[in-house]
């Protein structure tokens, strides 16, 4: 059993866990992510390690309420337990000294981008960073990224926070601006949004690194679930990735792989409404 | 001793072998309860008469473990079945799999003096006899431990090969703690082999034996990751390690449309329902996806298993499409006879060449083209060849592949010094010792791909090897004392 320790929420459906999970955390490094396992009845999913602390054995996960899984997750508290944790899972990102970088995150991809922000600002880069959200509320992690980030700017599809746009406009800008001297381009978000950063540097080319987030099983190698194809190549995102060359990932591939159990994510949905209604009717 | 067995060889010979007791065919493909019911003990004491109990008993030669199948039988003869199953015991520490899984058609029933001119002994029947009597009558005695020691040793994995080689060092006395990397424990056992051929409660009980014994099992570790091999010596304070991570990645065939949803490898399709769950979706969240007609790629044991757990997903059409011919199926006999009377369709002589999607992307058939059969490869068996123009469409929704798999390579990757051959391999003496001090490995990682017996057979030995080989370390430092303490005494 792995406890949670502490609950923030950061957005309506966006919530942080820290959880003692000292195995996870002892060697964890930024892009490694771990597999967890909220019930005994439930799926394992894979959520990026946004942070560790070794001295109290704890790991930091930012968690979306989108399916089933996630929605019982973000129904938990502090006290609460989770099953099961393995990790650290996949290749931690390859980080150094370029010169300049552009920090891409969108929606809760932002979590993800965080570690590497930091990891790659610590490496001495002069970090631009992108966050961007549907509107304000999606809008996580701002002050976090601030703190190791030359300069930020933020996009909303709405125009409720920052400049109304998505995360290429800045993007653009910034590649065009030869005083700013991106030499590599790091994203995480929806796997649209990871396409047209991707897109985009590769009309500068300029290098850019993607974090996919296929469908997973075990985590570990065994299935092929998360297969994708990486230059034509077939390659497993659990051990051969979590993060591959933008330019040559076959993102619609992926997308397609990732609508396979929508119908299913539904009923599973519609079921936990009706678990959570009937606990609420025997409340007193 | 006494006369147990009246009867004249040549009277032993005229008894006809004894069959298992067996769930129909139409009812048990309507769930997973086990197949078979094995063999009841009227039939078990007709069948372990038969039984010549030759002098030289080449069956326990045919027995990758050696079980003392002459001494086992002997015991049956006088319905001593707790006996029995210890006498297995002593050689094989988990009988009640083996009985189950084994293919003993190849192995002690191939030799059996007795199948020379007749049906040879159902040794496997009798073993899973005595393991399932011994279970249900609640006669288990765990085995003493004469003696306790020190030094600990670390088991990656908690498959076949790991957990025997930590039940055989637990009982030597060791202290033992098997890593494994999902949150259930049996390693293929638990992902790979479903219900129906070994009943979860069978596994969890011979696994809660092993923990019986002393042996800590740390689920939800994977090793390579979460920590390495050189930190389990250096931090963890092991002596030694045997890794037993199987041969878990699978292969694809690399044709067109295998990214479809809807084309499962062989491990995910099988992981999903038996570790996971899935055919209780939604009551366990873990999806997978269905269709009424399944065809499955391959002629092994895990195509077998995908099939006929696909049929009881309620596939109507469950296809096996296999590009060689019956003959040379890798699968078990006795599975490929179960499948068929299950309704599973064997499409033989048959290889895929393309997985056709629609504008949904959703699986509407695969193109297959017809074989025939040429010279012998390198494995012995005729090579199969295309037939020109032989082209045609099956119309499925589902395409499973079973076309091999692996070693996973994360331990290879992390292990600095560690020997591998061809896919990873990892390479082992005749003692299962690797080209890393004090590291054994064993099973399909060290075969490519192989049988649970034989992945037992290599944990047994790595237990041997691996208290040999802390023995004579542990000789080494004994005597660094002493010529330090004598150095001490010349000096004063």
């Amino acid at each position: 059993m792995f406890p949670i320790i502490s609950k923030e929420i950061l957005a309506p459906t966006i919530s942080k866990f820290v959880i003692h999970a000292p195995l996870a955390g002892k060697k964890r490094k930024a892009g490694n992510f771990v597999i967890i396992r909220v019930i005994e009845n439930g799926e394992r999913i894979p959520l990026t390690i946004v942070d560790s602390n070794l001295a109290e054995g704890t790991i930091t996960l930012i968690v979306q309420a989108i399916g089933k899984t996630t929605k019982l997750l973000c129904s938990m508290n502090a006290g609460d337990s989770i099953l099961d944790v393995v990790g650290p899972l996949g290749n931690p990102t390859p980080i150094e000294n370029h010169g300049s970088v552009a920090c891409v995150g969108g929606g809760v991809g932002t979590a993800e981008m965080y570690p590497i922000t930091k990891a790659l600002k610590g490496a001495g880069n002069r970090v631009f960073s992108i966050i961007g959200g549907r509107s304000k509320d999606l809008v996580i992690l701002e002050e976090e990224m601030r703190a190791y980030s030359d300069e930020v700017f933020i996009t909303t599809d709405d125009g409720s926070y920052g400049q109304k746009g998505i995360v290429t406009d800045p993007l653009r800008q910034l590649l065009m601006n030869s005083q700013s001297g991106i030499k590599a381009v790091y994203a995480i978000g929806p796997l649209p949004m990871m396409k047209a950063v991707s897109n985009l540097t590769k009309e500068f080319g300029v290098h850019t690194l993607v974090s996919l987030n296929a469908i997973m099983v075990d985590g570990t190698g065994m299935c092929g679930g998360c297969r994708v194809t990486i230059d034509g190549k077939m390659k497993f995102a659990c051990v051969d990735g979590p993060e591959f060359d933008g330019h040559q990932v076959d993102f619609d591939e992926l997308i397609l792989r990732n609508r396979s159990y929508l119908d299913f994510e539904r009923m599973a949905n519609e079921q936990l409404l009706k678990e959570m209604a009937s606990s609420h009717e025997v409340a007193p | 001793m006494t006369v147990l067995n009246p009867l004249k060889p040549s009277e032993r010979m005229k008894i006809p072998r004894q069959h298992s007791i067996e769930q129909l065919a139409s009812d048990r493909v309507q769930g997973f309860t086990e197949v078979s019911f094995g063999v009841d003990e009227e039939r078990a004491m007709i069948e372990a008469t038969r039984c010549l109990e030759c002098k030289n008993a080449v069956c326990v030669e045919g027995c990758p473990v050696g079980i003392d199948i002459r001494s086992f039988i002997q015991l049956i003869l006088q319905k001593d079945y707790a006996g029995a199953v210890n006498k297995i015991r002593e050689a094989n520490y988990l009988p009640a799999i083996c009985g189950r899984v084994c293919p003993q058609e190849e192995q002690c029933e191939a030799v059996c003096t007795l199948g020379k001119k007749h049906m040879p002994v159902a040794i496997g029947k009798l073993e899973r006899f005595v393991a399932d009597y011994e279970m249900e009558h609640n006669l288990f005695t765990p085995p003493v431990i004469a003696e306790r020691r020190d030094e600990k040793v670390a088991i990656v994995g908690s498959g076949p090969a790991g957990l025997t080689c930590a039940a055989e060092l637990a009982k030597m006395g060791y202290r033992v703690t098997i890593f494994e990397a999902l949150h259930a424990v049996g390693g293929v056992l638990r992902y790979g082999i479903p219900e129906f051929r070994l009943p979860r409660k069978v596994l969890d009980l011979e696994t809660d034996r092993i923990r019986g014994l002393g042996v800590e099992i740390q689920t939800n570790f994977l090793v390579g990751r979460t920590a390495t091999i050189d930190e389990f010596f250096e931090e963890w304070g092991f002596s030694a390690v045997f890794l037993g991570t199987g041969a878990g990645t699978p292969n694809f065939m690399g044709i067109p449309g295998e990214s479809l949803p809807g084309v499962y490898s062989a491990n995910e399709f099988l992981t999903r329902v038996n570790l996971m769950k899935a055919n209780k979706f939604p009551d366990f969240d873990t999806p997978i996806r269905m269709g009424s007609n399944v065809a499955v790629i391959g002629g092994g044991n895990t195509a077998m298993d995908a099939v006929r757990t696909a049929k009881r997903l309620g596939a109507e059409r469950a296809i096996l499409v296999y590009r060689r011919s019956r003959q040379e199926m890798p699968a078990r006999q006795e599975e490929i006879h179960h499948a068929e009377e299950e309704g599973i369709e064997l499409l033989l002589l048959t290889n895929p060449t393309r997985i056709l999607g629609n504008e949904n992307h959703t699986v509407t058939g695969m193109e297959c083209q017809r074989m025939e059969l040429g010279e012998p490869d390198e494995s012995g068996r005729r090579k199969p060849v295309p037939v020109k123009g032989s082209e045609f469409v099956i119309p499925v929704q589902i395409v499973i592949e079973a076309v091999g798999q692996q070693p996973n390579p994360i331990i290879q990757a992390t292990t600095p010094g560690l020997k591998t051959g061809k896919r990873g391999v990892v390479e082992t003496n005749e003692k299962q010792g690797t080209s890393r001090l004090g590291v054994f490995a064993g099973g399909d990682l060290a075969r490519g791909g192989a049988t649970v017996i034989l992945a037992m057979r290599d944990g047994k030995q790595a237990a041997v090897a691996i208290h040999e080989y802390i023995q004579s370390k542990l000789r080494v430092e004994e005597n660094k004392v002493i010529v330090s303490t004598g150095a001490e005494v010349v000096g004063t």
